[in-house]
């Protein structure tokens, strides 16, 4: 109980990270409950009349494949995320598996991995991915999506990690954990990883975040999975169908307004984590 | 008779700077020998560049020599067994300079004296585990409800480091370092300390390595002492006749700077030649000129101060003293410092 | 008590925290002559730092001051508005905080560190003058001139002291603050950077106020000595009074904890813990842990009186009330 109420508290004083988790709740909820209360079929073609104005019946109007647009972008909020999330998670497990063990240990197995992700980092990703998506092209579904744009997402985290790792490890409580007998990965686990929480947390969101953007940028060039309303997706069709000459502002401002409110939500929190991670910024208990 | 621990012609070179230009000695063939037939307090005195925390770290094996090798229980330690090793990490314990950072600051200070006693077997259940984190809390003076259950934030500085004593205490090493352990805690509070620190060599045997740049202190609670200047021991043996007789014009030096707290006997107005003060302290390698480390700073230089670095010169029963000034004495060589230190009966 | 360089009256310094007021400096009056070297001894947490801020008006929210006077030459710093005291601050009062070496500017050269508070004070300076200045500065701390052009990292750290020291005389300022100036420092360095702040503040003029918790280096660099605990002054006399004849129960422990060269043997510590400034009680604070605490002790707070000539203590026992 404590604990929770000194969370809301600590929210108070770090307005950043409170309104970014705000945001993100709100598109939870609106994801969530949407899925609920608007059928996720009419997310597909030839749900409903298409080019249809934005009204009561269809509050965000429809696309010209007979999308309810409403429905698509509750869809393709979920399904962005999921990409995103994914990314994020292989991004930061491996990361925090590279990161830390080439720190810790140093030496030969440092250099090497050292060398991997720097020669990695010159590449230039989006190419990379565009290549790697044509070849999928036929057999994109969203799964797939997420795993490649995974690819990219653990480098820079990686590189991190590691320098987060090197600074801890000649702390002198680092060196009673070794004199009261503590292993190296205990010492890793147990007392290096619970203090760069915060940090490996705004690396997560910062993997999240380069993922999604890396789908959409996939997906926008006619690379994603064709068949799935992610916002991606809607935006490709919008350009496909020549929204803009048509004036169909519904169509466009739909997945923009998402989207903008997402990365604006994921920026929040990660610099309130920032924040938190830094201990000279946060302010004393 | 083996000591329990010793230092046999260690050498310890970093090498750093651009392109590797800069080779520092920060010790340079030390002879040490600790414990054995009775424990031993022994100070290690000296100033930043002196080589006395490097020696901490060779000692707990945090940094591996050049040449040389370190023995515990007559065994070298860069060739134990796994069990010889675990043996020789629980009973080699260490009170570290600084209060805060040697607790990590996600956990409270209890994880500091749970993990041994987990990882040593020390407790069985978590009642035991309690009682025996109390028993040494009360030990060094603190009051258990007060302490356990903080963050380090939460407690003064001298409360942390009367925890990592007791932390000392719990497990029941047979040799502490201690790396100036109350410099960084307030001047009234170092008495407490020091003196939980002289009673666990006297009532539990455990031998201590008292690492500082404190005369006043190591006067009070060491028996011996090996003053260390840029990596080579410059005197050593009965620390009250070093401190009240010292024959090292570096000692006598160090001695004069003690600011004791008398207005009576002030600093003095002896001059002293200044060494250049440099940024890293340590002597540069160069095998062509060796001379004596101090002789830039020392009122007394002959010529052949300036060609050969001084052996020690065993000047009585418990004092080396390594200057030119004692030539007529007979030499002590490295491995026998034992003589001059730990002969009390 | 007129004609002197500083007089601090009743000051009140108090942290305004969620939890309460922490009253850091409780009631504090001295004074200081020209020329003068005082000390201010007293446990982490007593307030002496905060009291060398509000000597200087650095002090910032949530601590406030809350009432006093601290006159310079009769001016009250405590009112005085925000330019004037920049003004005041290095051209006459100058402050070597603790921990400085570690808060000279790691991207700036030592000359233009230097220089940058003179600029600030000065009418305008060629940047000739404002050059020798800084080398006079270097001079007088005798660091060599090569110095001027390193940054800091490359200095060691008795050299980064000594700037730091050079720094505050750069404007022979009237007074001096150190606050544990050689804290970090090794005993040998110790005493040259000591020798030194005295060597140059009897050839300016300058008055010191010397801020530690060690006795010794009081013992050896000091002419007055005033003890703080808690938020308060305990005892303020000339320091060989206090060292041969020490009046109050804390003052007598905090020598008696210290080592000395003929007895050797058992030295022990001061029973309890510092207290805690919050919510600060209105008794005598060193109660708790005094050997010959009375009843009256934990009823109200003593008053500073003048005991003996020149001596004075605060403190409800008889013997030292006489």
């Amino acid at each position: 109980m404590i604990r929770i109420a000194g969370f809301f508290r600590y929210l108070k004083r770090n307005p950043r990270l409170a309104v970014g988790l705000s945001f993100v709740l709100i598109l939870v909820l609106f994801s969530g409950l949407g899925s609920l209360l608007v059928p996720g079929e009419r997310a597909y073609p030839l749900a409903t009349t298409p080019n249809q104005r934005p009204s009561l019946q269809y509050p965000f109007g429809t696309d010209s494949q007979g999308r309810d647009l409403l429905a698509a972008v509750i869809k393709g909020t979920y399904l962005t995320s999921r990409i995103g999330f994914t990314a994020g998670a292989i991004g930061l497990g491996i990361g925090i598996m590279l990161g830390f063990l080439s720190a810790y240990y140093g030496g030969l197995l440092d250099t090497i991995i050292r060398w991997v992700v720097d020669v990695l980092l010159t590449v230039p990703g989006l190419l990379v991915l565009v290549v790697i998506a044509s070849t999928i092209r036929k057999g994109m579904n969203v799964n797939s999506m997420a795993l490649v744009v995974s690819i990219l997402a653990w480098m820079w985290p990686t590189r991190t990690i590691r320098s987060q790792v090197l600074t801890l490890r000649e702390r002198a409580f680092v060196r009673v954990a070794k004199l009261s007998g503590m292993s190296d990965l205990e010492i890793i686990f147990k007392e290096l990883m619970p203090n760069l929480l915060p940090f490996l947390g705004a690396g997560f969101v910062g993997s999240v975040t380069s993922g999604i953007f890396a789908s959409l940028g996939l997906e926008a060039l006619g690379l994603g999975p064709m068949r799935e309303p992610t916002l991606g997706m809607t935006i490709y069709w919008v350009m496909y169908y020549g929204a803009f000459i048509r004036g169909m502002w519904w169509w466009i401002l739909a997945p923009i307004l998402v989207i903008v409110i997402l990365f604006v939500a994921l920026f929040l929190v990660s610099s309130g984590l920032d924040e938190l991670a830094n201990p000279r910024v946060r302010r004393a208990v | 008779m083996t000591a329990l621990m010793e230092l046999r012609n260690v050498t310890k070179v970093y090498t750093g700077g651009l392109f590797r230009r800069r080779t520092t000695v920060a010790l340079e063939d030390i002879f040490l020998s600790i414990g054995g037939e009775r424990p031993t307090i022994t100070a290690i005195a000296g100033e930043s560049g002196s080589g006395k925390t490097t020696m901490g770290m060779l000692l707990l094996r945090f940094l591996t020599p050049t040449k040389g090798e370190i023995l515990y229980k007559g065994q070298d330690l860069a060739k134990m067994s796994r069990e010889e090793w675990l043996t020789f990490r629980r009973e080699v314990q260490a009170i570290f300079q600084d209060p805060f950072e040697v607790y990590n600051p996600f956990y409270k200070v209890d994880h500091v004296l749970s993990v041994p006693i987990a990882k040593f077997h020390l407790a069985k259940g978590k009642a035991a585990e309690r009682a025996l984190m109390e028993k040494a809390l009360l030990d060094v003076g603190l009051r258990p409800e007060e302490t356990l259950g903080r963050y380090p934030h939460q407690l003064s500085g001298g409360q942390r480091q009367r925890i990592t004593v007791a932390r000392a205490l719990l497990l029941q090493p047979r040799l502490i370092i201690a790396d100036e352990p109350v410099s960084m805690v307030d001047a009234s509070l170092r008495a407490t300390i020091l003196e939980s620190l002289r009673n666990l060599n006297r009532d539990l045997g455990i031998s201590i390595l008292y690492i500082t740049h404190d005369l006043a202190t190591a006067y009070h609670i060491c028996e011996d002492i090996v003053v260390l200047y840029q990596g080579s021991v410059t005197e050593a043996g009965d620390v009250d006749a070093v401190i009240k007789n010292p024959k090292h014009p570096y000692t006598q030096l160090l001695v004069r700077s003690i600011a004791w707290p008398d207005p009576k006997r002030k600093w003095g107005k002896v001059e002293v030649a200044r060494s250049k003060e440099k940024k890293w302290p340590g002597v540069e390698w160069d095998e062509a000129t060796r001379s004596c480390k101090f002789a830039d700073r020392c009122p007394f230089t002959t010529d052949i101060c300036l060609q050969k670095l001084p052996p020690l010169f065993q000047t009585e029963s418990q004092r080396a003293v390594a200057c030119y000034l004692y030539k007529d004495a007979p030499i002590l060589e490295g491995n026998e410092i034992g003589k001059v230190l730990g002969q009390k009966g | 008590m007129n004609g002197e360089l500083l007089q601090v009256k009743d000051l009140r310094v108090y942290y305004h925290t969620e939890a309460g007021p922490v009253k850091a400096v409780d009631g504090v009056s001295l004074s200081l002559g020209r020329g003068a070297r005082l000390g201010l001894v007293g446990e982490s947490g007593c307030g002496k730092s905060t009291l060398a801020m509000t000597l200087l008006r650095l002090i910032k929210s949530p601590g406030r001051i809350e009432s006093g006077q601290v006159l310079l030459e009769g001016l009250d710093l405590v009112q005085l508005p925000e330019d004037k005291m920049r003004q005041v601050r290095l051209g006459q009062i100058s402050l070597i905080p603790q921990g400085a070496m570690n808060s000279l500017n790691p991207v700036m050269r030592v000359k233009d560190q230097i220089m940058d508070g003179m600029k600030d004070h000065s009418e305008k300076m060629s940047q000739a003058e404002l050059e020798t200045r800084v080398y006079e500065a270097l001079d007088s701390v005798e660091l060599e001139r090569g110095v001027a052009n390193m940054y800091p990292h490359e200095l060691s750290g008795g050299m980064k002291q000594r700037v730091c020291v050079a720094i505050a005389i750069s404007l022979r300022p009237k007074i001096i603050v150190a606050d544990e100036p050689t804290s970090a420092l090794d005993v040998v360095i110790q005493r040259q950077v000591m020798e030194t702040i005295e060597r140059l503040q009897s050839a300016l003029g300058i008055s010191m106020i010397l801020i530690g918790h060690d006795m010794g280096l009081m013992a050896q660099s000091v002419e007055r000595l005033a003890v703080m605990y808690a938020g308060r002054l305990v005892e303020v006399g000339r320091v060989e009074d206090i060292f041969s004849e020490p009046l109050h129960p804390y003052t007598l422990l905090l020598i008696s904890t210290l080592p000395v060269l003929e007895a050797k043997g058992t030295f022990k510590g001061i029973p309890g813990i510092t207290p805690s400034l919050l919510n600060a009680p209105a008794n005598c604070l060193f109660h708790p842990r005094c050997p010959q605490a009375k009843d009256i002790c934990a009823q109200e707070v003593p008053a500073l009186i003048e005991a003996r000539p020149a001596r004075w203590v605060a403190c409800h026992l008889d013997e030292v009330q006489r």
